[in-house]
């Protein structure tokens, strides 16, 4: 029998008094989530997964004030983009345990006549999926959109995204990373998945990201580095203190450096999981390394 | 054939600038973004009226695109400005994921399309960008002749629920259609009636149409012409009760011969009713610097081009 975290209730989380262990259950259980549906369909993205499930967990779980009864335009909500639409997996599994659908759904991912399409779209009208993201770069631009229009409403919530540091190689990143500092967009939240690691590679080998601090420093955001996260004492405290820094004429960026993999050991700090299903026995050895929490889908 | 005269003659994209204050006024939400073109595409009375809904980009257009479809996240309705070429070819990837697929309601407004931008060159003289739009699944796509039907469009699309592909140009051209038209997306307008031909004329070419209307009248060929505005979706039926009648078709516009209004023609007549078809369009190929005039003739999208292709059609008619 599985269950949300939220049954029935709206206006979910926001400074909720959810305390970490709860989080770190639920982390657990959104692990078993991504690896049984990657397995499911024998196709997707268990890697990038794995490292940003506490980040999205701490958001919609501790963070984030949202609607799990979803509606498109999130009047007086906090509104999550994920740009880097592959990791669909973690980004399905948060919606259903945080009541946006049911999480049998998760057993549709990438199957047929599902709305839970390899990449995130809007057009399966799935709850929670506010704009089609998987073809990279396109997330910040439409989060300082959705930003914009919240200044225009005078609706003081935030705006967050997601990015794969490997991500930050499209152009159209800094297109934006250059409009919203100019635009003093600072009720917006971007954190780069710092992985290290892409499809061909380490980023290093592949298209080194240089010295990213310093570059989204100069372009005029107010950037936070958190070493480990993976760590859910550290997650939160790193959006806690992002949340403290909105409002100040900057938009805030969060560097987070994750371990791709993170949570299934033979899966972990490789991008040879980026984008690879797990075969029977890989899944009952990942399987045994993550607590069921909250009841299997 | 139906008499068309003007007084004034002016761009289409100054309509879109009257339309769009003009959709500013009646709708709180309608917002304006651009792309470092303010003064090309005639957004100035805009901004001076509603400075706060108003964003410039920089030049930036993907970012632009995928601005305008996080701002419908919240109600607004956005206008994104730029030429036609940096409004499509240059940011199809953007329109595709972020704006159709997510079925965001943008309305991507393109001037100095098509050949008569002039003297920039092929850089900057896009003639795909109707072929590109239309291929997207639920955009539609405009194109609008004259300063009062680009305004009237304008207004209309503010009002319309999805994505638009609004195309205009920029040239000073006769207006001929009323000031106070009601423009119906996908309603094709019956310029004039007749029995010889049916001319599907688009955007600037419905006034080529109708001069070239006129000297086939002197000829004794009496053409029906119809002002094609809305491209998707095509009105299928006002095409196929003219045909029904003329048995024969030209299509007129400014943008490659392949992929554009021509071709949306082409099968429509292939399914329902099979007649003989001539296109007036580019060649498949690029432009060149020149004045808007030059380029029209040596690119055959004149009036004379026109009655050439009726010429052809109505001898393989059979007439």
């Amino acid at each position: 029998m599985s269950t949300t975290v939220y049954p029935n209730e709206t206006k979910a989380a926001a400074g909720s008094n959810i305390d970490t262990e709860k989080l770190k259950e639920v982390a657990s259980q959104v692990r078993r989530d991504i690896v049984r549906m990657v397995h499911g369909c024998q196709s997707g993205h268990p890697g990038g997964s794995l490292g940003c499930t506490d980040f999205l967990v701490a958001l919609y779980f501790k963070i984030m004030k949202h609607d799990p009864a979803f509606h498109m335009d999130a009047v007086g909500e906090d509104v999550f983009f994920l740009s880097n639409g592959h990791i669909s997996p973690v980004f399905y599994s948060v919606l259903a345990r945080s009541g946006y659908f049911d999480a049998k759904e998760l057993a549709t991912f990438r199957k047929l006549d599902s709305r839970l399409q390899g990449h995130p779209t809007t057009h399966e009208h799935l709850p929670g999926v506010r704009i089609a993201s998987g073809s990279l770069g396109q997330g910040l631009s439409v989060a300082i959109g959705c930003a914009l229009a919240k200044k225009l409403n005078k609706d003081n919530s935030l705006v967050f995204t997601l990015h794969g540091d490997g991500e930050l190689q499209e152009g159209q990143i800094w297109e934006a990373a250059m409009f919203a500092p100019h635009n003093k967009v600072d009720n917006l939240i971007a954190t780069v998945d710092y992985n290290g690691q892409q499809i061909d590679g380490p980023t290093d080998k592949v298209l080194s990201l240089g010295n990213l601090k310093a570059k989204w420093e100069a372009f005029g955001w107010d950037v936070i580095e958190a070493e480990h996260g993976n760590n859910m004492e550290e997650v939160v405290k790193t959006l806690e203190l992002a949340k403290s820094r909105t409002g100040q004429g900057k938009p805030v960026c969060i560097l987070l450096k994750t371990a791709m993999g993170a949570g299934v050991d033979f899966m972990m700090g490789s991008h040879k999981w980026h984008g690879v299903a797990p075969n029977d026995e890989q899944l009952a050895a990942a399987l045994a390394q993550l607590p069921e929490t909250l009841g299997d889908y | 054939m139906k008499k068309y005269t003007y007084t004034d003659k002016k761009d289409t994209r100054s309509g879109f600038g009257a339309g769009l204050l003009e959709a500013g006024k009646r709708n709180p939400n309608v917002v304006a973004l651009c792309a470092d073109l303010v003064g090309s595409l005639k957004m100035d009375a805009f901004i001076k009226e509603f400075p706060e809904r108003f964003q410039q980009i920089g030049i930036a257009e993907a970012n632009m695109i995928g601005i305008a479809a996080g701002m419908t996240i919240g109600g607004k309705v956005p206008f994104t400005g730029t030429f036609a070429n940096f409004s499509t070819g240059r940011v199809y990837d953007q329109i595709r994921q972020s704006v159709a697929y997510s079925d965001k309601n943008v309305k991507i407004c393109a001037s100095h399309a098509g050949l008569t931008l002039g003297e920039d060159g092929a850089t900057h003289q896009i003639l795909e960008d109707i072929g590109l739009m239309k291929m997207l699944p639920g955009m539609t796509v405009i194109n609008p002749c004259d300063y009062n039907q680009t305004k009237a469009a304008t207004i209309a699309i503010a009002d319309h629920h999805g994505p638009v592909y609004l195309r205009f140009g920029r040239p000073v051209v006769p207006i001929f259609t009323d000031a106070d038209q009601k423009f119906e997306i996908g309603k094709a307008w019956v310029v004039n009636e007749g029995v010889d031909v049916s001319i599907f004329a688009t955007g600037h070419l419905v006034w080529e149409a109708i001069k070239a209307g006129e000297k086939l009248a002197e000829m004794g060929i009496d053409a029906e012409i119809i002002n094609i505005h809305t491209i998707k979706p095509l009105d299928e039926e006002a095409i196929l009760k003219s045909v029904a009648k003329t048995r024969c078709v030209v299509s007129a516009e400014e943008h490659n011969r392949l992929g554009g209004l021509g071709d949306s023609i082409a099968q429509v007549l292939i399914k329902h009713d099979p007649v003989p078809m001539e296109y007036v369009a580019v060649n498949d190929s690029f432009g060149e610097s020149g004045t808007p005039d030059q380029l029209m003739k040596k690119y055959g999208l004149d009036d004379e081009n026109i009655i050439k292709a009726v010429q052809k059609v109505l001898q393989r008619k059979g007439k």
